[in-house]
């Protein structure tokens, strides 16, 4: 079932069309991924669905009703790129108002606030302020404020930024935990590795518009060229055939793409009868890396300011 | 609605628990007393430095020697003299003025002498004030004895006519005490002023700390953004009510408690009333507070302030939703805003000395203006249809500009980078939502 579905969301500012026409579905405990470069728009689709923008058209569907951002709040956890906290608010009570704004009751956010400290060692900062944390622990914070609620929906902007890999660790097990127990997450980032490692389901935005749509392996599929990685202890000095092209040659491995019209049948054969031992033979899948920079490159990087 | 009441809450106790609010409300009353009881203990200690100030008297005004009732200043004859040779001189003989009588025949009454006090930088008016008053005293007894006319006689003839004015109530006559009444209207009026400047100002700052922290895009996401901003101001507007509440205490308390602690200086302040001074004025001040209906003031105010405070604490939030970082941007908007608060305050101090001018009706009418204008005239009988009246335009204009600046706010809190211009605003806030 589908936890979120949007259908051709517009919203135009001023001067840019920031979102234009986008339509996609997030299934119930999926992770999913929004890509995109600077300025694609990300920050304003994810304003839509937290409820702190209305789209100028179109529509969205939580929970197969039609989204009340003030009825869904409470099922909602957002995270926005640039951290918010009050910086000169006892960190207990700061997480306590959080939660109660989500609509727990004082009792419900205090246990949870207590029992989440626990979970990341951070009992001894409750009568701390948020200007006496490093710019890691505030993050483990926010995070930790985020998720309080028990939220259906966890919107993630950027959320390892800033944070050293043993803490990124802990909070990237966490999002796969929250997703195991049926919370559904969308997670919005450029860094690509991280995507590969954590969602699901992808899109990819650019210049307001929805460029790319599918799982991580689907995309994958689609975009790959052919290219295969083949190891062997000793590999001939010159290989000429019509059955594929060397993309790289190191002594030994190989990086090869394969001619239309072939299989990996044909040049496996033909490595056997070169009579080469081989011990290893891969395909080369591109990484999402190479798919965001194959899409975007080429168009104007910052947006220009457009006449609507 | 639950929602707001935790803003409010959260408004409310950050700053009641500030270690600076406590500091500032309490030591505030403490420094009025302390002041009260400087300045008391300055009069009955009297004048700590005497005048002095040396006479060369060519017209032989004054006898053997300056008879003067002035304790703050002594009077020196100065003999063998001239004007041109004392000048050089009376510096370092240790007086800070020499005044300078030519010869002229006193007991003639169409004699212009033309005196002069001489002294090394501008002297204070009190003190020629003080001179003027000797020398033509000296001159007016001199006047009598030529006609023959004794002057204790005189002074006994002398008229001084105390006028009283009474109200008159159902109640009864009530001495009115037109001092008192003008610092009940000035205090009151002062008191919205500032009020409204401080705490409009905290409204301000509170929404800029929460768009440049980001946190508003958080909370934003969990409750609506008028809730936002309407518990913003509705929390500070009680953290000023319990201001309020803590100075009235402190400074009743406090003015109980001071002749506790200093059992002398009731003592001291009856001994040096001996001219019916301290005690007679206390008296009636005392008289003058009870004539005034203070209910009405009391309630008036508290109305002016809350109305006052509301409508432009949703003006500052606004500006405070559009701002960033730099401070510079603020100043400029908030200029405007500030206009009408001045203004507002030079119209109620006009509006005391005359209230029922067309200038301080219309003060007190303009939503603007009123909060502030109408405590200028609060101690006055206003006609009924004026209150009602000011009242209502109060509250409308309270709820357009809520609405309104509502609006801004909601785009404003969201947007970084350039400041708006005016005319941007102004589409946010007519914007059909």
């Amino acid at each position: 079932m589908n936890l979120i579905e949007l259908h051709h969301i517009r919203k135009y500012f001023a001067t840019q069309k920031a979102v234009d026409d986008i339509s996609f579905q997030i299934e119930e405990g999926s992770i999913f991924g929004l890509l995109g470069p600077n300025g694609a728009g990300k920050t304003t689709l994810l304003r839509m669905i937290t409820g702190i923008f209305y789209p100028d058209n179109g529509e969205i569907n939580f929970h197969g009703k039609k989204f009340d951002p003030l009825n869904d709040a409470g099922n909602i956890g957002y995270m926005p790129e640039e951290r918010g906290l009050y910086k000169k608010m006892k960190i207990g009570e700061q997480a306590l108002y959080l939660a109660q704004l989500k609509g727990l009751s004082k009792a419900d956010a205090s246990a949870r606030v207590k029992e989440w400290f626990i979970k990341f060692e951070m009992e001894s900062w409750w009568n701390k302020k948020v200007e006496d944390l490093s710019k890691g622990m505030s993050q483990k914070l926010q995070f930790v404020t985020t998720v309080l609620h028990n939220p259906k929906l966890i919107i993630l902007d950027e959320p390892f930024s800033g944070l050293d890999p043993v803490n990124a660790n802990l909070i990237k097990e966490e999002i796969f935990k929250l997703a195991k127990s049926g919370s559904t997450i969308i997670f919005s980032t450029h860094r690509m590795e991280q995507v590969e490692e954590i969602c699901d389901h992808i899109i990819l935005l650019n210049k307001g518009k929805k460029i790319l749509d599918g799982t991580v392996n689907q995309v994958k599929q689609d975009f790959k060229e052919n290219i295969y990685r083949l190891g062997a202890n000793v590999l001939p000095e010159h290989l000429m055939t019509h059955i594929f092209e060397v993309v790289k040659h190191q002594p030994d491995q190989l990086l090869l793409k394969l001619n239309e019209g072939t299989t990996t049948n044909n040049l496996l054969n033909y490595f056997i009868s070169q009579d080469v031992t081989i011990n290893s033979f891969n395909e080369v899948l591109p990484s999402l890396n190479d798919v965001f920079i194959k899409l975007v490159e080429g168009t104007t990087n910052a947006r220009a300011f457009q006449q609507i | 609605m639950n929602k707001i009441g935790l803003v409010i809450g959260r408004e409310y106790f950050s700053r009641v628990k500030k270690k600076s609010f406590l500091l500032t409300t309490i030591l505030v009353p403490i420094v009025i007393i302390a002041f009260y009881a400087i300045i008391i203990a300055i009069t009955i200690k009297g004048g700590s430095e005497k005048r002095t100030v040396a006479i060369l008297d060519e017209a032989g005004l004054f006898n053997d020697s300056v008879q003067t009732k002035d304790k703050s200043a002594s009077y020196h004859l100065i003999k063998n003299e001239t004007e041109a040779s004392y000048i050089k001189k009376y510096k370092d003989a240790g007086y800070e003025a020499f005044l300078y009588v030519p010869k002229f025949e006193p007991s003639d009454v169409n004699a212009k002498p033309k005196m002069v006090l001489h002294s090394q930088s501008s002297i204070s008016l009190s003190t020629s004030g003080d001179v003027e008053k000797l020398v033509n005293k000296s001159i007016e007894d001199k006047r009598l004895q030529a006609q023959g006319i004794d002057p204790a006689k005189y002074k006994s003839i002398a008229a001084d006519v105390d006028i009283e004015n009474t109200i008159d109530t159902k109640e009864g006559g009530k001495k009115s005490v037109a001092g008192v009444a003008y610092a009940v209207s000035f205090a009151c009026g002062m008191l919205i002023y500032m009020m409204m400047i401080i705490y409009g100002t905290q409204v301000m700052r509170g929404v800029t700390e929460e768009k440049t922290n980001r946190i508003a895009e958080v909370i934003i996401s969990s409750v609506k953004p008028f809730e936002l901003m309407m518990g913003k101001i509705l929390g500070i507007g009680a953290v000023g009510l319990t201001q309020f509440a803590i100075w009235i205490i402190l400074i009743f308390g406090m003015q109980l408690a001071l002749p506790l602690i200093f059992p002398d200086m009731l003592q001291q302040l009856n001994d040096s009333a001996s001219a019916g001074g301290k005690a007679a004025m206390a008296a009636e001040v005392a008289q003058g507070l009870s004539s005034l209906p203070l209910l009405k003031i009391g309630a008036s105010f508290l109305f002016y302030f809350l109305g006052g405070y509301l409508t432009y604490a949703s003006l500052f939030a606004a500006v405070g939703s559009v701002v960033s970082e730099d401070q510079n941007e603020a100043q400029q908007l908030i200029f405007p805003i500030l206009m009408p608060i001045i203004l507002g305050f030079v119209i109620m101090t006009k509006a005391i000395n005359d209230p029922n001018s067309s200038l301080a009706v219309f003060g007190s009418l303009f939503p603007l203006t009123s909060p502030i204008v109408m405590m200028g005239r609060i101690t006055y009988d206003i006609p009924l249809w004026q209150m009602g009246l000011s009242m209502a335009l109060l509250i409308g204009c309270f709820l357009f500009f809520t609405w309104i600046t509502g609006k801004i706010y909601r785009t404003g809190i969201l947007m970084y980078g350039k400041k708006p211009s005016w005319k941007e605003m102004m589409k946010w806030a007519f914007k059909k939502s």
